[in-house]
């Protein structure tokens, strides 16, 4: 059931776009919509992949962010060059909490960063000099790294640098991939298209490099594909699945090597965990290299049980008896998470603004711990994920697309959740309202949440945040009346119970 | 001390107007003033006839190798040539390559931080790369910098539709800040009628032909010794002629915000003074096949 009818969350929405100038109100109504189960497409209720409208806080990245932060960041023994002003890349550096295993600065780089610190000069006569040199002192500071991946800011597309002819030319002379990437920052209208830019350039640039190459087979390899290792979600979810007897050959890109991705084409099977950055390799491997690739959920045992029933199902009954043997192993731990976590989370309501997957993807782990999500919307989603979606949350949920600080605001306040599942940007807005709220980009400091691994930290995460005593202290001593909360009404937690 | 005045040289590439700027430079300075010629072209060739020089310094040259423009002094990049002119070139990149507008900006601002915009000066000209392409090329006439812009032009038509051209540039500006059209300045290509069709141009777009600098091949004899006309041979008639413009625009007072003229109304004129065909509609879109199947027809 969600928190409201369809009629009342009709109203809500309009009472929230009322506010706006009659153009920004048309134009924010397309990308609002309320649930039906029974819709096969999310074409006629929601528009998405638009530019934001100018003047709403919106809390979307660039091109750059979803290049040089999401695809080729994690790959640990690559290096990726922030060519432009100094910024992007200082800022766009670990924050993403990608693990890795390896020595950073002699063998892995994911943290550091490596950029052209444009200055004016830069600018006037052009960047292509600097990144020649630049890419000659990593080579001889860093002599491990495996390939060097040129990470265009906005004012390289703007002079023109020939971005293409230094990496082609360092190529041949250091004997290693150097890819130019174009992810200027102004491209496109979200991380989104930095996504499809990033997934190009691998295509164009590495996917190949070893085609016709000896590789020893087994009838059982697989890759992750979409997996970004965050708080070790892809450590936890290999695990799963090297113990159904599947060999994982590569993980894209979290944890993940450029030798594993050039070995990628070998694989008889590509697991598709973030559709949304990495469906385009997904489609390219299967065009040209046949390999069929499957969506899975690695979030919460519902989710996880289905997803390798589903794996299994491509291949033979030693995988089949192996995801049952998995299964089997594994739900007693997941059943005691529940049994443990439930009567503290039964009926909870939540809330949800992320990016990729995660706004489905984590429906059913929320539902494993009889909790309820009320409200979904995705950053940077196309429609495809929406047809996704649809499935996934509950009649009449609340869905929004790019979310204006506003609007998610008002939505909260009338929604009441529980919890709030966001980003770094809202966090603190909704700390201050007084809401429980947890990092769903970056698992705040914690995770890994994919796995029957994971599952436990996500249950143990999610109760310490929400039956927090914090949320009973919210009154300052020096005022004599309760606060005034923001929320039409207060939202008052008991204490935490005994744990179970 | 009269106040500052600082002026804009605009005009379609290869027009004249670094050499048009520097004599006309040379004449007032003839006569006493005190001037600065700041180019902005990553060529760098605004100053070559007043100090004798191929090409001076640049500012963005000397910052790149400085590492940056804030390790620059003034008198690293300001020269003193003929008459005591002071000399500064904003420079750029190569062809091809980086952002020559930025250049413009940046050396631009430069300038007006280190403070070579003194008191004593009476006039500043920016002589600016062919067109406006972008941002950067209108610096030198963005609020506080060049009040009074002149246009060099000739009575070719593609002079004169970049002349239009640029007058719309200015009504952006003029309307924002300050700037003004002061003039078209006529660099005779010896076409025919070629004072009248500029008078009139000027007048459609409602300013001047400030004055007409008829051709002369001593300016040539000059330039390849790298000096104006008026150091070169002070006595040419030629010299006469600048210091003519010089004095216009000394006491030029009409300033106006320009009406560039549309393209029908500016082809109309080309065709009124025969430098472009009338129109024959018949003819559009067909190749030269059916133009000549269709004389055949009309023989038959």
């Amino acid at each position: 059931m969600a928190a409201l009818t369809r009629e009342e969350t009709e109203a809500l929405i309009q009472e929230v776009l009322e506010v706006y100038p009659e153009k920004a109100k048309k134009d924010r109504a397309k990308h609002l919509m309320i649930n039906d189960k029974e819709l096969e497409s999310s074409k006629k209720c929601i528009t998405s992949n638009r530019k934001s409208l100018p003047g709403v806080m919106t809390m979307r990245g660039c091109a750059y962010a979803g290049s040089k932060g999401v695809v080729w960041g994690p790959i640990k023994d690559m290096i990726s060059i922030s060519h432009g002003p100094i910024g992007c890349g200082q800022y766009a550096r670990g924050g993403r909490r990608n693990y890795y295993v390896g020595t950073t600065g002699v063998d892995s780089y994911c943290e550091m960063n490596f950029t052209s610190d444009f200055q004016e000069k830069d600018i006037v006569f052009g960047g292509d000099k600097k990144l020649a040199k630049l890419i000659g002192e990593i080579e001889g500071l860093f002599p491990l790294n495996k390939g060097i991946s040129i990470q265009s800011e906005c004012p390289v597309g703007l002079i023109g640098d020939d971005i293409e002819a230094v990496a082609k030319k360092a190529a041949k002379e250091l004997n290693k991939p150097v890819v130019p990437v174009r992810c200027e920052g102004f491209r496109g209208v979200s991380q989104s298209l930095g996504h499809h830019i990033a997934n190009d350039s691998v295509r164009d640039w590495i996917l190949s490099n070893r085609d016709g190459v000896e590789f020893a087979t087994t009838p059982y390899d697989v890759a992750i594909l979409g997996d970004y290792n965050i708080g070790g979600d892809a450590w936890a979810s290999r695990i799963l699945l090297e113990e159904m007897g599947l060999r994982v050959v590569a993980q894209w890109s979290g944890d993940g090597t450029l030798a594993e991705m050039e070995n990628t084409p070998n694989v008889k099977l590509n697991l598709l965990h973030c559709y949304r950055s990495m469906n385009y390799i997904s489609r390219h491997m299967e065009e040209k290299y046949g390999i069929p690739w499957l969506e899975y959920n690695f979030f919460g045992p519902t989710k996880i049980k289905e997803s390798l029933r589903k794996i299994a199902e491509h291949f033979d009954d030693k995988i089949k008896e192996g995801a049952e043997r998995v299964i089997a192993k594994y739900t007693p731990m997941m059943d005691a998470v529940i049994a443990k976590y439930k009567p503290r989370l039964q009926g909870k309501k939540v809330m949800l603004y992320v990016g990729g997957l995660r706004p489905r993807h984590v429906v059913g782990a929320y539902e494993d711990l009889g909790m309820e999500v009320v409200g979904s919307g995705y950053e940077f989603a196309h429609n495809d994920d929406y047809d996704r979606t649809i499935k996934e949350v509950g009649d009449a949920t609340l869905i929004y697309d790019d979310v204006t600080g506003f609007e998610f605001e008002e939505f909260v306040k009338a929604l009441k959740p529980d919890l709030i599942g966001s980003g770094i940007k809202e966090k603190y807005v909704f700390h201050k309202m007084g809401v429980p709220f947890r990092q769903l980009h970056s698992w705040d400091y914690s995770g890994p949440y994919h796995g029957a691994d994971g599952f436990a930290i996500f249950a143990k995460d999610m109760d310490l945040t929400l039956n927090n005593p914090c949320w009973n202290m919210m009154q300052p001593p020096w005022q004599e009346k309760p606060a005034k909360s923001l929320l039409k009404e207060p939202v008052v937690y008991e204490a935490v119970p005994k744990a179970a | 001390m009269a106040k500052l005045r600082q002026a804009a040289i605009y005009g379609k590439g290869g027009i004249g107007k670094s050499t048009t700027t520097q004599n006309l430079v040379a004449a007032l300075a003839e006569a006493g003033k005190k001037v600065m010629i700041v180019g902005c072209d990553p060529k760098a060739d605004s100053t070559r006839l007043i100090l004798h020089a191929k090409a001076q310094n640049s500012v963005m040259e000397l910052a790149a190798e400085a590492g940056s423009v804030e390790d620059l002094e003034l008198e690293d990049v300001l020269s003193i040539g003929y008459g005591g002119i002071k000399c500064v070139e904003s420079g750029g990149p190569e062809p091809g390559v980086g952002c020559a507008g930025r250049g413009v900006i940046t050396a631009i601002n430069f300038l007006e931080e280190e403070g070579a915009y003194t008191d004593d000066l009476d006039f500043v000209f920016y002589d600016v790369l062919g067109d406006v392409v972008c941002g950067g090329f209108a610096m030198p006439i963005r609020e506080n910098k060049a009040q009074e812009i002149y246009i060099v032009c000739s009575g070719e038509m593609m002079a004169m539709y970049a002349a239009n051209n640029i007058g719309k540039g200015i009504v952006k500006y003029a309307n924002s800040g300050g700037v003004r059209l002061a003039g078209l300045i006529c660099n005779s290509r010896n076409t025919d009628r070629e004072d009248e069709l500029i008078m009139e141009l000027a007048r459609r777009m409602g300013t001047t032909m400030i004055h007409f600098i008829p051709r002369d091949n001593v300016v040539q004899h000059a330039e390849i010794r790298r000096m104006t006309v008026i150091e070169y041979d002070p006595t040419a008639k030629q010299a006469d002629e600048y210091r003519a413009l010089a004095m216009k625009i000394v006491n030029n007072t009409n300033f106006v915000i320009p009406t560039p003229v549309t393209m029908d109304e500016l082809e109309e004129l080309l065709m009124a003074f025969g430098i472009m065909e009338v129109e024959d509609a018949s003819i559009i879109g067909k190749t030269a096949a059916q133009l000549a199947a269709e004389a055949c027809q009309l023989a038959a």
